[in-house]
């Protein structure tokens, strides 16, 4: 490892540099880049689509009822008669917003949970981690039904809900990146210094272990998304007429065998959207050097 | 004895680079291995020797590949063999034991049972004659009673018989070509002393061809026939170990084996400057310009060809070998310490003894620590301002034991430690205050695990600088750059990553995070042992000026005795977490001395095949220190009787002012050791 004078001629990066870089990396392996495009074109497409959806989504007309693809109705009608060409470019929109800021509490308490958990160690992380598996055997869609029939199906009790349900995964992970670099000599050079455990967890922690909870966080929400959906499926997501892809395929799959089109819109939106955020966190984990079948720096 | 087993021809490797270049880590490698010969390949770390050594066998490791030339194994071109036609050959005719082999045995399974599954894979014996096989192949590698060692588990063993056991298995074939890619690195001096002696009978029993890869030149020496230097993915020279390692004709060697301290020479060996440049970064002319005493202006354009020279039957790159013909590379200039040793003690262990045992609830409610073998114990050492005090032992000998409970990262069970004469030091790092945190700082092994790989150098040096003075600003990147220029790095290195820096650069910058504190007593522990010998001489030399410069305190923890002779004022030598003697070190390294000192120094490894090891005590690694009589009668070549089993021996000082603990009178000793 050596002849530096010769090897590094790169200047110092800023924090902007460095994810501009981390994006090109990304986007240079072609799966990377088109689970990019998705993405960016759903978030796109779910913070525009209100000024150019043709129709209005909740108009309903009982003579446009189930009306094939067509120059006027490009997706077709439901049946309500509502355009679902306009209902499918605005159905992300709620769970795109949801799931994200879901996936931001479950970052946020998962990875300061688990960070803590790796960090004390002992008898404290073996309590929290036994609490924590214990949460992990209930099957979680029993319990977001139970929560959502007692407190409603707000976006103030979905977004924690969910945040909280996918957050466990995540101390897992950051609680294994912990423990990986609490041996390690600069911590203990940290302590011997005399630094505080703050000073340590924010200057020496944190900036090892960030890298692999972010990814963990975008695998997650991808799940997260499918989740939400699904309750939405079984009706406990978004409420009527919202439209919603979850909701669509469910109204609109009794209808499959001489009304495709009704649910064919929605499923693609959906998978899609799924598809993408998976293949971006893949190609995210290997340009930041994380291999996710190990979930460790390689 | 002339035919050759395998014949390397041009061989080049190399891997792309992300941008699409091709970059080679080998380039034109020609070599000949000749049956029953041990060849050494040397080199740095990263000169390409284990990617040689792996090619030997017809491996290329993902993302390399050849770019040219072959590697006959008895005229078959291993690199264009299919899988099918490997695996034949691999553990059969060729087998390698890597780098910690030992310690890569299957925890959960018998010795005896791993041995068998070599066996079945690579021959067509019988139950029977696999039962056999094995007894024969422990009792090759000298380890005591077979049948008993063949029901063990790997963990009932020591690093010693794990490391014997992956030398059996790899016999395990009948191979006619073994493969060892530092096969002793990382064990006890003692213990590589004895696995050493054993892979030389071994080849001498059996005639298998040896192909030796070490960073280590002395363990090169003891075992090698021929030897080959490797520098920058070329062969810069090659030939008979006495040869190469007695009268270096290749300024590289030349300046390496002057870089290496040694036990009969005091003071700190010479440094090479610069670094090995890395691969694709190669320039025009010779690989090794940059560092040359000897270079002329022909070598800065023109790659000097590999030239055979019949009559020492040595192969050398370089011009002007010549002028090297007439050196050898014996050692007289010797830099000196100059340490201004105050009588004026700044550091005091009394007593101190140190306990891993898990304290019980009552124990811990009365904040006591009951452990009647503990550890470390009796440690009683005072350090005077400006000394290098150096503790050796072999590992789990408490060396750093001590050093954390000096730093305050353990407590002591019994006995204080003081500082500055008054200042009783709190076995709680939260209850000392900063200034004392200050004055202590810790510089430790591997500078991969002490530097944040996700801090700057900048950001790792100003940790110190803004938690003990609180610099902010441009006050703090004055400083920063004055802390580089210290530890003589340019003030560019600011911005970069430790993953940017050399091993020798990293350590560099943990040196200067521990001055940066301007502390009175730095702890080192095996500051060096993680770097390559050149880099080592370097790392040695800036802390020796910085100390000369700034009356710093050392206190050096090493397992490598000459690394110690070179470095410090005064030895401690520990075993088993008991101090055996201590004094000046030129007269530690003298005799009369403890019988352990004796044995550490007998296995001392000199990069001179004429100096051979002497192993006087076993190689057994005991796992407690003994409750009563003297921590060393498991060992002890010298042992009396009973005495040492039942009382603790008694210091006694020799003529020199070294302090022996032994019950064996000291004038007796003397006419022993003689
Ligand atoms: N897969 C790879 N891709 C790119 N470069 C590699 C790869 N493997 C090894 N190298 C480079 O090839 C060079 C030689 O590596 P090699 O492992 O053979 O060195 P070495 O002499 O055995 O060093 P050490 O003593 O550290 O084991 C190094 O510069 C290394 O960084
Ligand atoms: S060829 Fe020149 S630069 Fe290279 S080793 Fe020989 S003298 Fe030095
Ligand atoms: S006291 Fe006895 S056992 Fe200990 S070193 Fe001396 S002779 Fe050996
Ligand atoms: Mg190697």
């Amino acid at each position: 490892m050596e002849n530096s004078k010769n090897t590094f001629h790169e200047n110092p990066k800023s924090s902007l540099e460095k994810v501009l870089d981390i994006i090109s990396t990304m986007a240079s392996k072609p799966s990377g880049f088109i689970g990019l495009a998705i993405l960016i074109f759903h978030v796109a497409l779910a913070i525009t689509s209100p000024w150019f959806a043709p129709y209005d989504y909740k108009a309903i007309n009982p003579t446009l009822m189930l009306n094939a693809p067509s120059s006027e109705f490009w997706f077709g009608t439901d049946s309500l008669g509502r355009d679902v060409f306009t209902r499918t470019i605005l159905g992300g929109r709620t769970a795109l917003t949801i799931t994200f800021f879901g996936s931001i509490i479950a970052l946020l308490w998962g990875g300061l949970l688990g960070i803590f958990c790796g960090l004390v160690g002992g008898r404290i992380d073996d309590v929290v981690m036994r609490i924590v598996d214990a949460f992990l055997s209930i099957p979680w869609i029993l319990a977001m039904l139970l929560i959502v029939s007692l407190l409603g199906t707000t976006t103030q009790v979905l977004i924690p809900a969910l945040g909280f349900f996918y957050g466990k995964g995540i101390v897992r992970v950051a609680r294994a990146a912990t423990h990986d670099v609490i041996a390690k000599d600069f911590i203990i050079s940290a302590k011997a210094r005399g630094h505080s455990n703050l000073s340590i967890i924010w200057n020496e922690i944190l900036p090892n272990v960030r890298d692999a909870i972010l990814v963990e966080g975008a695998m997650r929400w991808s799940w997260m998304l499918l989740g939400f959906s699904s309750l939405s499926f079984l009706g406990f997501g978004v409420s009527p007429p919202t439209p919603d892809w979850g909701l669509m395929i469910s109204n609109a799959r009794g209808l499959m065998s001489f009304a495709w089109w009704a649910v064919i819109a929605p499923i693609v939106g959906l998978s899609s959207l799924i598809i993408g955020i998976n293949l971006t966190a893949d190609a995210f984990a290997k340009a930041l050097g994380i291999d996710r079948s190990t979930k460790a720096p390689v | 004895m002339n035919t050759n087993i395998q014949e390397i021809k041009d061989l080049c490797i190399g891997f792309k680079s992300q941008k699409g270049e091709q970059i080679s880590i080998l380039r034109n490698i020609t070599t000949n291995i000749r049956k029953g010969e041990t060849v050494g390949i040397v080199g740095e770390s990263g000169s390409g020797k284990s990617t040689l050594a792996l090619a030997m066998m017809g491996y290329i490791k993902h993302g390399l590949f050849t770019t040219g030339g072959e590697c006959l194994f008895k005229s078959k071109d291993l690199l264009s063999l299919n899988n099918k036609e490997l695996e034949d050959i691999r553990g059969r005719k060729i087998a390698m034991i890597p780098q910690n082999a030992g310690q890569a045995l299957t925890p959960n399974l018998k010795i005896g049972y791993q041995i068998e599954e070599a066996l079945k894979l690579h021959t067509d014996f019988n139950k029977v004659e696999r039962e056999k096989k094995i007894s024969e192949l422990l009792n090759q590698v000298r380890l005591p009673s077979p049948s008993i060692m063949a029901l063990r588990y790997p963990h009932e063993l020591s690093g010693g018989q794990q490391q014997r056991v992956a030398v059996a298995m790899a016999l395990a074939g009948n191979p006619e070509l073994l493969l060892l890619d530092e096969p002793t690195t990382g064990l006890d001096v003692t213990t590589q002393a004895h696995v050493l002696e054993l892979l030389k009978d071994i080849a001498k029993e059996t005639g298998t061809s040896m192909v030796y890869v070490s960073h280590d030149l002395g363990a090169i020496a003891q075992v090698c026939d021929r030897v080959i230097v490797m520098y920058a993915g070329e062969i810069v020279l090659e030939g008979p170990v006495r040869k190469i390692l007695k009268e270096p004709i290749h300024p590289y060697t030349y300046g390496l084996l002057k870089s290496i301290p040694k036990l009969s020479l005091s003071g700190l060996p010479d440094s090479m400057p610069g670094s090995q440049p890395q691969p694709g970064n190669i320039g025009s002319g010779c690989s090794f310009y940059d560092r040359c005493n000897f270079s002329s202006d022909e070598c800065k354009v023109k790659v000097p060809e590999l030239e055979y020279l019949s009559d020492i039957d040595t192969s050398v790159r370089c011009f002007n070998h010549s002028e090297l013909i007439s050196k050898t590379s014996e050692q007289k200039i010797t830099n000196d310490l100059k340490n201004k040793i105050t009588i004026d003690e700044i550091l005091d262990l009394k007593d101190v003894s140190i306990s891993y045992a898990k304290q019980g609830i009552i124990d811990q409610f009365l904040n006591k620590v009951t452990d009647t073998n503990p550890t470390v114990k009796d440690i009683n050492i005072n350090i005077n301002k400006g000394e290098t005090i150096a503790l050796v032992g072999e590992s789990g000998s408490g060396k750093s034991t001590i050093l954390k409970s000096i730093a305050g990262l353990l407590k002591t069970k019994d006995g204080y430690i003081k500082f500055d004469k008054e200042k009783l030091l709190s076995g709680d790092l939260k209850k000392r205050n900063s200034e004392d945190l200050r004055s202590i700082q810790l510089i430790f092994q591997n500078p991969d695990e002490s530097l944040n790989p996700n801090h700057t150098v900048e950001q790792i040096l100003s940790q110190p600088l803004k938690l003990y003075f609180g610099l902010t600003g441009s006050k703090l990147k004055t400083s920063i750059a004055e802390l580089l220029e210290k530890v003589r790095l340019g003030a560019f290195y600011m911005s970069r990553y430790p993953r940017q820096l050399s091993g020798g650069e990293k350590q560099r910058i943990a040196v200067a995070r521990a001055f940066a504190a301007r502390p009175d007593i730095i702890l080192c522990d095996e500051v060096t042992s993680a770097l390559d010998v050149s880099v080592q001489a370097a790392v040695l030399d800036l802390l020796q000026k910085l100390k000369e410069e700034l009356g710093t305190t050392y206190v050096f923890v090493s397992h490598d005795l000459a690394v110690v002779k070179a470095i410090s004022d005064r030895v401690a030598v520990l075993y088993q977490g008991r101090l055996c003697e201590i004094g000046p070190s030129k007269d530690v390294y003298q005799f009369p001395s403890h019988p352990y000192t004796e044995v550490l120094i007998g296995a001392v490894l000199e990069p001179d095949p004429d100096i051979r090891p002497k192993l006087v005590a076993e190689d057994i690694v005991e796992e407690k220190p003994p409750e009563i009589g003297c921590s060393f009668q498991g060992r002890c070549p010298r042992i009396i009787g009973d005495k040492c089993r039942n009382e603790t021996p008694p210091w006694q000082i020799g003529d020199n002012g070294n302090a022996i603990r032994c019950h064996i009178n000291i004038e007796e000793l003397k006419i022993q050791q003689s």
